[in-house]
């Protein structure tokens, strides 16, 4: 077992995996949601063994350069619109020879949201045995901080230097459409029930997807120790929400927000991706309660 | 050995499909698979037959069978996929990404002319926009070529003194739609001929090791150069492919590059694929004419095998037929052969864009043009309508 200290009071348990899939030496920036994230995952593996196929992101420029590598797995790159297909030929060949292999997907917003997105959407309609992960920070922030289809109404990257002027995709509308086994969003902020959506992901057979907001201190103009607490104030506020979808129709919801305007203000505040056009925090609520309103229909109908 | 009347892409699909199973004793076979005109036959009859440990992923684009493939491949299993024109353009990325992951995949490849505008016809400018992929490229002439030298790249793919994909080309309708008798071996002797693939990098459960992550300038330089290197020695490899490939199958495979009536020619035309069948018989006629003509067709595009080329061309007066264009350059294959030491400046034709049918009368004025000419010039377009 290593050194680590353990993660927001989480105990070690026998989900643990002995080796971190993160391990030390990595460059990821301090605060970084999805170093954060792949922690996570480590205490929800136990003794499986695991095959990550990583696009082109952050997460596979972080471990390192050739021959060395900070990841604790087998780690391919893919292309960046491939991560969903190459992992396909991995899960099948898993399959073709009886391994017990989980063939996971760790790709950021822009290699699902975007240039990924058909692929994702074909293996997910094609039922494929694999745990997708997007940990989303809502930029291509491996190029520097550009938008994506995941940035958020009002945010300013540098190619939407006065803030960008239509919303965010709904992804987990999108994976539950197609009807998968299992769609879920994960805060970091809570990671008793990310650790227990991880080991449930990788326990489950078909297509799983889970989404995870990454802060991104370099990006989202914030300090690095604030990004937990981010995560915390986006689930608060109502404008991460927190749930599970099973089979594309019944929805849980995990965490109740308290759609405070201090959590939502204060998530604003936090970061100056949002000071170049101060969204209208009223206007800003009104649509969180409304989209909450829906969540509620399908949580309460299933469709 | 049966002898089946197919069409060049059932006989791709028959050929695959015969290595795949002969890997059922290792990790299996995989493939990943989009339809495109004119390959489409290909992957359907490839989603019929029955592969022992082998699975079909139908997917949503060239990219993505690409892409399952290198899947696969990392796993350890054998690969196939087939495609055409604006599908490898569409799979362009992960062609390259094949060949730089060093994965023996196997590639059929319907030459078909690039859009827009539409055309479905035959044209080689779709794979030889891939000749820097890292990947062996071999051009076929007839239905029994394709399914040969499919099995041959199995060979030469897993080689571990190469480790590198093979694209195996035929031309659009000429052969993907023309039905010829066609000699297939039995599994058995596939078998022998093809042992179950053991790739050196695939991944293994929890071996750390990470494929494909940064690599600096000093690390990348090594890798190019190996890569280059890997792929130069398909030309050594071809010849023990041959010997394993008569005595596996009582048949000889093609030579990388294949002469006709060369002894004692003064001219000689070279060209690819099914365009060398009726240069062929235009040189016939040219030397009944007392023409001293002779023909040279080119198999191996990559590796690109200069030293044959220039023992089988000094001394000679050279034209090259090409049914390809890089716009603003003339031939492609006539470009290349304009590097090949120590033989003369060859004369570029470009024929048969689009499709057309390049007929004997269309070789028979390229001929006597060559015949006529002092010293090349600029590519000459020929158009055959």
């Amino acid at each position: 077992m290593s050194a680590e200290p353990l993660l927001s009071g989480l105990p070690h348990s026998a989900l643990d995996r002995a080796e971190p899939i993160l391990r030390a030496g990595n460059t990821n920036c301090g605060g970084c949601g999805m170093s954060v994230g792949l922690q996570l995952l480590r205490h929800a593996i136990a003794g499986r063994p695991v095959q990550i196929v990583i696009p082109a992101s952050c997460a596979i420029v972080a471990p390192g350069a050739f021959p060395f590598s900070a990841y604790g797995a087998p780690v391919i790159a893919s292309t960046f619109a491939s991560a969903a297909a190459m992992a396909t030929g991995l899960a099948h060949a898993a399959r073709l020879n009886g391994e017990a292999t989980r063939v996971i997907c760790w790709a950021g917003d822009g290699g699902t949201y975007d240039i990924g997105m058909a692929t994702l959407s074909a293996a997910a309609e094609r039922d494929e045995d694999l745990l997708y992960v997007c940990y989303d920070n809502e930029i291509y922030g491996n190029t520097g901080g550009q938008r994506s289809s995941a940035t958020p109404r009002f945010a300013a990257t540098t190619t939407t230097p006065e803030g960008k002027p239509v919303d965010k995709k709904d992804i987990i509308a999108i994976l539950a459409a197609h009807r998968v086994p299992y769609a879920a969003t994960l805060s970091l902020a809570h990671p008793e029930d990310a650790v227990r959506k991880f080991a449930f992901a990788l326990a489950e057979t078909g297509f799983r997807f889970l989404h995870l907001l990454s802060p991104c201190p370099t990006g989202w103009k914030s300090e690095s120790a604030d990004s937990v607490e981010l995560v915390r104030l986006a689930v608060r506020s109502g404008l991460f929400p927190v749930l599970e979808v099973f089979g594309g129709r019944r929805t849980v919801v995990n965490v109740e927000p308290d759609f405070s305007a201090e959590a939502l203000e204060r998530y604003l505040a936090l970061q100056g991706r949002f000071r170049k056009a101060p969204p209208d925090t009223g206007v800003l609520r009104a649509a969180v309660l409304a989209r909450w309103e829906e969540l509620r229909r399908k949580a309460r109908d299933p469709a | 050995m049966s002898e089946e009347l197919v069409s060049g892409n059932h006989a791709a699909a028959l050929a695959a499909t015969l290595a795949a199973r002969a890997n059922r004793g290792g990790r299996g076979f995989g493939s990943g698979v989009y339809p495109i005109t004119p390959q489409t036959e290909c992957v359907e009859l490839l989603c019929r037959l029955p592969i022992e440990k082998g699975h079909v992923v139908r997917v949503e684009s060239e990219h993505s069978a690409m892409a399952v493939c290198m899947g696969f491949s990392f796993a350890g299993a054998r690969t196939f996929t087939a495609s055409s024109s604006n599908g490898l353009a569409y799979m362009a990325e992960n062609v390259f990404s094949a060949g730089l992951y060093r994965l023996p995949i196997v590639m059929m490849a319907v030459n078909r002319t690039l859009g827009p505008p539409w055309n479905i016809w035959a044209e080689h400018g779709d794979t030889l926009m891939l000749r820097d992929a890292g990947w062996i490229q071999l051009y076929c002439e007839d239905n029994q070529e394709v399914a040969d030298t499919i099995l041959a790249a199995y060979r030469l793919a897993e080689d571990r003194r190469i480790l590198l994909p093979a694209l195996v080309c035929q031309d659009a309708f000429f052969l993907s739609h023309a039905m010829a008798r066609t000699s297939l071996p039995e599994q058995a002797a596939v078998d022998a001929f093809l042992p179950p693939l053991d790739l050196p990098h695939r991944l293994l459960p929890d071996v750390p090791r990470t494929i494909g992550g940064l690599d600096w300038p000093r690390e990348n330089e090594v890798h190019r150069r190996e890569l280059h290197e890997a792929l130069a020695r398909v030309e050594e490899v071809y010849g023990e492919v041959q010997a394993a490939f008569a005595k596996s199958f009582g048949r000889a495979l093609a030579d990388p590059i294949v002469p006709y009536r060369l002894d004692d020619a003064e001219i000689v035309l070279v060209s690819m694929g099914t365009t060398a069948a009726t240069v062929r018989a235009a040189v016939d006629e040219a030397r009944s004419r007392g023409i001293r003509a002779g023909a040279l067709r080119v198999r191996l595009f990559r590796p690109f095998p200069e030293r044959r080329l220039a023992a089988a061309l000094a001394g000679r007066k050279i034209g090259v037929l090409d049914r390809d264009l890089c716009p603003g350059l003339g031939g492609i294959l006539w470009a290349e052969l304009r590097g090949v030491p120590g033989i003369s400046p060859a004369q570029g034709y470009v024929a048969g864009l689009g499709g057309g049918d390049i007929r004997p009368e269309h070789v028979a004025g390229i001929l006597d043009d060559l015949r006529a000419r002092s010293k090349a010039t600029e590519p000459v377009f020929v158009e055959v309508g």
